[in-house]
């Protein structure tokens, strides 16, 4: 408890380039940015082949390779193939991070619709992509969402091991602390991602509420 | 470093098993043990908890909201945490994995048991199982594929998360990656993944093949031939 | 549920065939052959019911008139165009399609979900709202479950609500799989009313798939018996198809209660009524109340001769203790009581007046001793 005192009530830790706020910052960018490149293939490609029926074996067999990959690892070679110095390397592990839940839950979310709702929906006159937005996007939702959901957290919690490989964002707290012993830091820094992941949930609760008919939320 | 190599064979010869704390195979045997560790253990805590949360649904959202706080938890942040409880142990790595795999296990058992049918589990009630038997032979026998999914997913992630630890200075194959940072040398790296994924590989693959031995009954094996 | 319904044959005399297959063969992928060599005219403005067995491509016919399907070979002619010439979805938004659960949308609300077509033919949200609300209350459904959620119907709700969906953009023709037999056989009734009801007020060319015999019986305007393997057995008005069957397969199909079925197509009008004996106790208004049998008030059964089938006459006949039918007009009132020597005079007065093999004798035998002798078996 003491440490949580020592760290959130030191006041140098809320301003200039190594406060909070800044690193917090630098933490929200490149978790975003990665996130959103990884949203910006997934759901597509999960809507694409849960909608077509095709390239179900390789979506399942390519995200569960994707999950075994060490984090650190890809992170520690891709930074050391391209150089240290940019942000961009670090997008990489994070990106193959947060593909497969995305990828995995669009993908049996949308494949996994009531077969006459699709039949339904096609013989009243819906075109391919209609019927995808209309009336199978809508269903398949809250799975939709959850995939997000899950490789969001993942990708604001795993962020922090960025500041291994010398980048900003709250892991430089916690890295920093272990290697000069100061647990206040560590503790301190561990608090902030938990609570950042912990709004990232939050958040997506919200979302879900907005976008999901409560048609859909009350089927199961 | 431009004309290093991407893999040094003879580097993997000599480390392989030279009797150092930080030879290769000593590394892999300390890799298994966080590994696998972290999904028992979760397997024997997410098991009756989540029978308890199928048999009394009132406990079923504050245990889901703090599984999701758990799950919401780095792994590094948790490290850390234990790192100061712990020390330079294993179980440093052990016991934030284990609220790991509990995360994934507890809602794949309690979705596991609802997936049961309720035809299936009415018939068993009138041809006059009792709940204890009823769960044993009927219920989680039913629910097995789902619960053993749960388990692939944990048992994959428990194995690349351990690497993580390395960061704390307990990251069994992980190790590898801080020495290969720490002398710009790919070898150890490229190895450390390659190991880490054979390994997840692996136990995913034992995990199917025993999901198909304990659901001879499943689609999966019909398929399979 | 016995009355006989008022046969609108007559009104689709000189209508012609909205629907033709000329030779329609499907084979699916894996070589399956569901529908053989096709070929069957279906007449605008009148329920047509495919029956059969289960398999025999039922469901693949119909698909193949929306497009869902496509054939193999053969042609599908929609008022004289061959349906693949038209695109698939703008082909569909003029037919109408309903299928065993509805599959109505989930996240929509009822009255979004009948204003479906509506809004993809680019109505104004107004409008399409409007024409959704009257539909709902055409089909027969309180307006106040408009604004709920499909999950929050029952069933049968949900079954008026897929047949209201259907009317939408009111299209000439309308596609029913199966529609009602996921409810039970109460709700299955009331929608089974409900339809002709609306299809009296609305002619639409209805192609309706069953395989219940006794619906297609008694929705049918035409009824088609389709053989396993996608082949026509038999095409033709229910009265007919009960009493010249083409051939044992069809005989079979329809089953041993064939006769009994057959007495729904004959009027009770002409059986004699004998003025009503002492014992039958009758209300101030008229209307009977029961049977004196040893000082106590007995059930009895009724029809009405202006409206009612000699089945539902004869029904009444076997509920009455001494085997009378008390015969009443539109009001209940009693007009008289028909003895089983009159209802058998008029019994056998068809069965030799039809061309049906059976013996009269035959009639009265019991179900279970009626010859399936001379009925054979199918192949
Ligand atoms: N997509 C398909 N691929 C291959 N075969 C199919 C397909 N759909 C239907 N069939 C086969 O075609 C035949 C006719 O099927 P169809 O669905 O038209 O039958 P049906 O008369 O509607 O049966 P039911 O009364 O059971 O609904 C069956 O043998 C069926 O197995
Ligand atoms: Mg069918």
């Amino acid at each position: 408890m003491s440490w949580l005192i020592d760290f959130f009530g030191n006041a140098a830790n809320w301003s200039g380039p190594y406060g909070i706020p800044v690193r917090l910052l630098e933490h929200l960018e490149f978790s975003g940015v990665a996130f959103l490149i990884a949203a910006l293939i997934a759901v597509p490609l999960g809507m694409l082949t849960g909608h077509t029926g095709r390239g179900a074996l390789i979506v399942v067999v390519s995200a569960n390779a994707a999950r075994a990959l060490p984090t650190l690892g890809l992170l520690v070679l891709v930074v050391l193939l391209a150089g240290v110095g940019t942000a961009a390397p670090v997008l990489i592990p994070l990106i193959v991070l947060a593909v497969p839940p995305i990828l995995v839950n669009t993908h049996e979310g949308i494949r996994g619709v009531d077969p006459d709702l699709r039949d339904a929906a096609y013989g009243m006159g819906l075109r391919g992509r209609q019927v995808l937005f209309r009336a199978l996007v809508p269903v398949a939702l809250p799975l939709i969402l959850l995939g997000l959901r899950l490789a969001a957290i993942q990708v604001v919690s795993t962020a922090t091991i960025a500041a291994f490989v010398g980048l900003g964002g709250l892991g430089r707290f916690i890295i920093d602390g272990i290697a000069t012993k100061t647990y206040a830091d560590v503790i301190g820094g561990a608090v902030l991602v938990a609570a950042l992941a912990l709004a990232v949930q939050l958040g997506f609760t919200l979302l879900q509420r907005v976008t999901v008919s409560p048609g859909v939320r009350n089927l199961r | 470093m431009k004309s290093e190599p991407l893999i040094r064979w003879d580097w993997i010869t000599r480390n392989w098993d030279n009797g150092s704390p930080s030879a290769i195979s000593t590394l892999l045997e300390s890799h298994l043990l966080m590994a696998f560790v972290p999904v028992l253990l979760g397997l024997l805590v997410a098991l009756p908890l989540g029978l308890a949360c199928a048999r009394w649904p009132r406990l079923y959202q504050p245990t889901a909201g703090l599984v999701n706080v758990m799950y919401a938890l780095p792994s590094l942040v948790l490290f850390s945490i234990f790192l100061s409880v712990t020390g330079l142990t294993p179980a440093t790595v052990i016991i934030p994995l284990t609220f790991f795999t509990l995360a994934v296990l507890i809602p794949a058992v309690v979705d596991g048991l609802a997936s049961v049918p309720d035809h299936v589990r009415q018939s068993a009630v009138a041809m006059g199982f009792r709940p204890l038997r009823r769960l044993l032979q009927v219920e989680l026998p039913v629910a097995v594929p789902v619960v053993l999914a749960g388990t692939r997913v944990a048992t994959v992630s428990s194995i690349s998360l351990v690497s993580v630890g390395a960061l704390i200075g307990q990251g069994g194959l992980g190790e590898l990656f801080m020495d290969g940072w720490q002398r710009q040398f790919y070898t150890p790296i490229i190895v450390g993944i390659a190991l880490i994924v054979l390994l997840a590989v692996l136990a995913d693959g034992l995990l199917v093949l025993a999901q198909r031995l304990l659901t001879p009954w499943s689609r999966a094996w019909r398929d399979a031939r | 549920m016995t009355t006989t319904r008022r046969r609108r044959r007559d009104q689709n005399d000189g209508t012609k065939s909205l629907i033709i297959f000329d030779g329609v063969t499907k084979r699916y992928q894996d070589g399956t052959v569901a529908v053989d060599d096709l070929s069957m005219e279906v007449p605008g403005g009148a329920i047509t019911v495919l029956v059969g067995p289960s398999g025999c491509g039922k469901t693949t016919s119909l698909r193949m008139i929306n497009r869902m399907v496509d054939a193999t070979s053969g042609r599908i002619l929609l008022g004289g165009r061959d349906v693949r010439e038209i695109d698939p979805a703008t082909l569909r938004r003029g037919i109408g399609y309903v299928i065993q659960h509805a599959g109505l949308f989930p996240h929509r609300r009822i009255v979004d979900n009948v204003a479906t077509v509506p809004y993809l033919l680019g109505w104004n949200r107004k409008k399409a709202r409007a024409r959704a609300m009257e539909l709902i209350e055409l089909v027969g459904l309180d307006p106040k479950l408009a604004t709920r959620y499909p999950f929050q119907l029952s069933g049968g709700q949900q079954q008026r609500v897929g047949v209201a969906r259907a009317l939408a953009a009111d299209p000439p023709v309308l596609l029913m799989d199966e529609p009602f037999s996921a409810v039970d056989p109460v709700v299955r009734t009331g929608l089974q009313d409900e339809l002709l009801r609306l299809q009296s007020e609305l002619r639409k060319t209805i192609v309706f798939v069953t395989h219940d015999i006794d619906e297609a019986i008694k929705l049918g305007d035409t009824v088609a018996v389709l053989h396993t393997g996608g082949r026509l057995a038999q095409m033709a008005g229910p009265a007919t198809l009960l009493s010249e069957p083409v051939d044992g397969f069809v005989r079979e199909f329809l089953g041993r209660d064939r006769g009994i079925r057959r007495l729904s197509f004959i009027s009770a009008k002409d059986v004699r009524l004998d003025p009503a004996p002492a014992d039958l106790a009758v209300g101030g208004d008229d209307r009977p109340i029961g049977l004196r049998v040893d000082g106590r008030l007995v059930p009895y059964g009724t029809f009405d001769p202006e409206s009612d089938s000699m089945r539902a006459a004869l029904d009444a006949a076997l509920l009455s203790p001494d085997g009378t039918a008390v015969a009443v007009d539109g009001d209940g009132r009693v007009l008289g009581v028909a003895t089983r020597e009159a209802l058998d005079a008029v019994l056998r007065k068809y069965a030799g007046g039809l061309p049906d093999q059976r013996a009269p004798a035959d009639q009265r035998a019991p179900a279970d001793q009626r010859a399936p002798a001379g009925e054979g078996s199918p192949a």
